[in-house]
């Protein structure tokens, strides 16, 4: 889970490899607020929590992205309980869904540490300064090992230079977090909104950039296609289901069924779906998640661009559950056939 | 994002030979008597302009930083009710990394210190680091109207531990908070009250001393509002609350407990309780016992203080 991640960093600081003041917090609430107060003073700074952790610190995300912080986190995507469960899924991510976060959900390991360099980019550019949530499906990509390309430092700090963002000055004081009543509140909320738009932008770019220093990229940085060239059906999903069903469609050798892959969540890359749903019969989301008395959340999303398409919700992979090749198999019937509502998985 | 902090008309000039009236402008939003400005103003004299005050959200922080105005002329931030203490650690710990020196001072409640900011509070004291912490303590949310905290006296009546015909106010003593804080072995911690800044004044010097953070300042502040009692009264009941024992001027610096302000002849608590509408009731035939339990209570207080002392 999370915990590899601050273990890793606090051996890195302890042995000097990595310059950086690192804090032994009582919750995941303080450590949210010591994120807060150190990037408001004008350093950058990072953090990782999952499940019930993301859950305490909710009050934080949302104001850390009000005070247009560009703090960057990891979250481990992991079950919230009751029941307790430590596994994957992504109710804990997706609570904090409206909390004003950046939200790329990654892949694979190497997409992960490449996206996290990537993030305090986007977090920082000027007209976006929003903090960014990398996310990763707990145990499948935090418990699996896979060799990862660590970039050089140089290249990370011609593609990511020195922290030039707000900052406190003594001669020049500022107030920060400040309260606004029903003349101002509306206004930062549009402000904020329009910042995630800009935030669209931010990612593209960062993720072109990227390519250029790195060699990789991740689709267009928003959203991943895959054999979407001649398909009639596609499956929308995120994360390391992607990788699954990548690996089916390509084994199987199946040629009707597309894969769209919603890395950027918030915000959402309406136009790219759109263009790539484009001509589709029948459209299926696969997601971990789900809202009681509603659905899949991801696929309220999808409907929402779409009137003529059906577009069905796959719900699985609840509290680790794996979801097998056989599943995608049946995922994949299911679309062809047009069958609708909530389908479990 | 971060609002300059400006001066705006007349209104906001400094007084003459009022430093601190710089460092926190007129023109905030309080209530007529507020202790909070009387506070502030005697911290900010003694901090100066290199400062960064980490505000919970309070009476404080409603009153002086509704946006697009700030009282603030140091920099200033809120973040939320219970973690001030946290965010001013990420404060001192970035101001660190950037090689910059500065006093960085969390000013919260009691609610946001004794209730609900007890854990973040707790964390940033063994952890060491580098906050003046500074509880301005009006004995109850005075915010959102008078609600109970864990600071409210014993039997005063609040909206939330009213004065009824069967439960006569507040059930519990007040949460032994300096205590609490001391036994984290923080280098120091004192009490205060507005009643006396001169004592406040030297307090906020040594806490702000480098060697003596994280250091933690318990201040009473006694709240015309909800305390009900003449707003002209402020420092005059801060200082009867020290008279009457009510509430003891102390330090402890390194362990060792030192009074600041002895008080040889005790006035009875009664003096104290009757100057305030909160313990009107009291003084009903019913009630009386209740003022000698209170009396009991702060004579057996002073000789655990005294003896505590000497130790």
């Amino acid at each position: 889970m999370d915990t590899h991640i601050i273990e890793r960093l606090s051996e890195m600081i302890a042995d000097g490899e990595m310059k950086a003041k690192y804090v032994n917090v009582e919750s995941e609430h303080s450590a949210m607020s010591v994120c807060l107060g150190a990037q408001a003073t004008g350093v950058r700074t990072f953090t990782s929590s999952s499940s019930q952790g993301l859950a305490l610190m909710y009050e934080m995300l949302y104001i850390v992205s009000g005070m247009r912080l560009p703090v960057v986190m990891v979250t481990v995507n992991r079950s919230l309980s009751a029941p307790l469960n430590i596994w994957n899924d992504w109710s804990d991510s997706f609570g904090a869904r409206d909390s004003g976060w950046i939200q790329l959900y990654c892949e694979s390991a190497q997409e992960a540490f490449d996206t996290v360099i990537q993030a305090y980019k986007i977090a920082e550019n000027e007209k976006v300064s929003l903090p960014v949530m990398v996310c990763i499906d707990g145990f499948f990509l935090s418990h699996v090992y896979e060799p990862v390309d660590i970039a050089e430092k140089a290249k990370v700090m011609k593609f990511l230079p020195k922290y030039a963002g707000r900052a406190i000055d003594f001669k020049e004081p500022i107030s920060q977090g400040m309260w606004a009543g029903p003349d101002h509140y509306q206004e930062f909320k549009i402000e904020q909104h329009e910042a995630m738009r800009w935030a669209r932008e931010a990612i593209r770019e960062t993720n072109a950039e990227f390519k250029e220093i790195f060699g990789r990229s991740y689709g267009n940085g928003l959203i991943e296609t895959y054999n979407m060239e001649n398909a009639k059906y596609a499956l929308v999903t995120m994360g390391s289901l992607a990788g699954t069903a990548k690996h089916v469609i390509r084994e199987k050798k199946i040629e009707d069924m597309g894969l769209i892959r919603v890395k950027s969540f918030r915000p959402f890359p309406m136009t790219e779906i759109k263009k790539a749903i484009k001509g589709i019969h029948s459209i299926g989301v696969l997601e971990k998640d789900i809202s009681p008395g509603m659905g899949g959340a991801l696929c309220y999303e999808i409907r929402g661009l779409t009137r003529k398409t059906n577009v069905s919700t796959f719900i699985g992979g609840l509290g680790g559950r794996d979801v097998k090749i056989d599943d995608f198999l049946k995922i994949f019937r299911d679309i062809r056939q047009e069958r609708r509502g909530l389908i479990w998985v | 994002m971060g609002l300059k902090n400006e001066k705006k008309g007349a209104a906001s000039e400094p007084a003459k030979g009022c430093e601190a009236c710089a460092l926190f402008f007129q023109g905030s939003t309080n209530c007529s008597g507020c202790p909070e400005t009387i506070a502030v103003r005697a911290i900010l004299g003694v901090a100066g302009k290199n400062t960064v005050v980490v505000n919970a959200t309070s009476c404080l922080e409603i009153v002086s930083s509704q946006f697009p105005n700030t009282s603030w002329g140091v920099n200033y931030i809120h973040g939320a009710f219970e973690n001030a203490a946290a965010i001013a650690a990420g404060v001192s710990l970035a101001l660190e990394k950037q090689g910059r020196t500065g006093n960085v001072i969390a000013i919260a409640g009691d609610g946001g210190t004794l209730d609900i900011g007890l854990q973040a509070l707790s964390g940033m004291l063994e952890r060491g680091e580098k906050v003046c912490y500074i509880c301005l303590d009006n004995e109850a949310y005075m915010n959102t109207g008078v609600q109970r905290s864990s600071a409210t006296p014993f039997r005063a009546s609040t909206t939330t531990s009213p004065a009824g015909r069967i439960i006569p106010g507040n059930v519990t003593w007040k949460k032994p908070i300096v205590e609490i804080v001391a036994a984290h072995h923080v280098p120091y911690v004192a009490t205060a009250s507005v009643g006396y800044i001169d004592d406040l004044r030297a307090k906020v010097a040594k806490a702000l001393k480098k060697e003596n953070q994280p250091s933690f300042i318990h201040v009473l502040n006694p709240c015309p509002l909800g305390w009900r009692f003449d707003a002209w009264r402020t420092v005059e009941i801060g200082r009867l609350a020290v008279e009457t024992g009510m509430w003891m001027l102390y330090e402890i610096e390194n362990g060792k407990m030192r009074v600041t302000r002895d008080v040889v002849e005790r006035k009875p608590v009664e003096e104290y309780l009757k100057a305030q509408g909160r313990f009107s009731h009291l003084f009903k035939p019913e009630n009386k016992h209740i003022i000698k339990q209170i009396q009991e209570h702060v004579d057996s207080e002073w000789e655990r203080l005294k003896k505590r002392c000497k130790e």
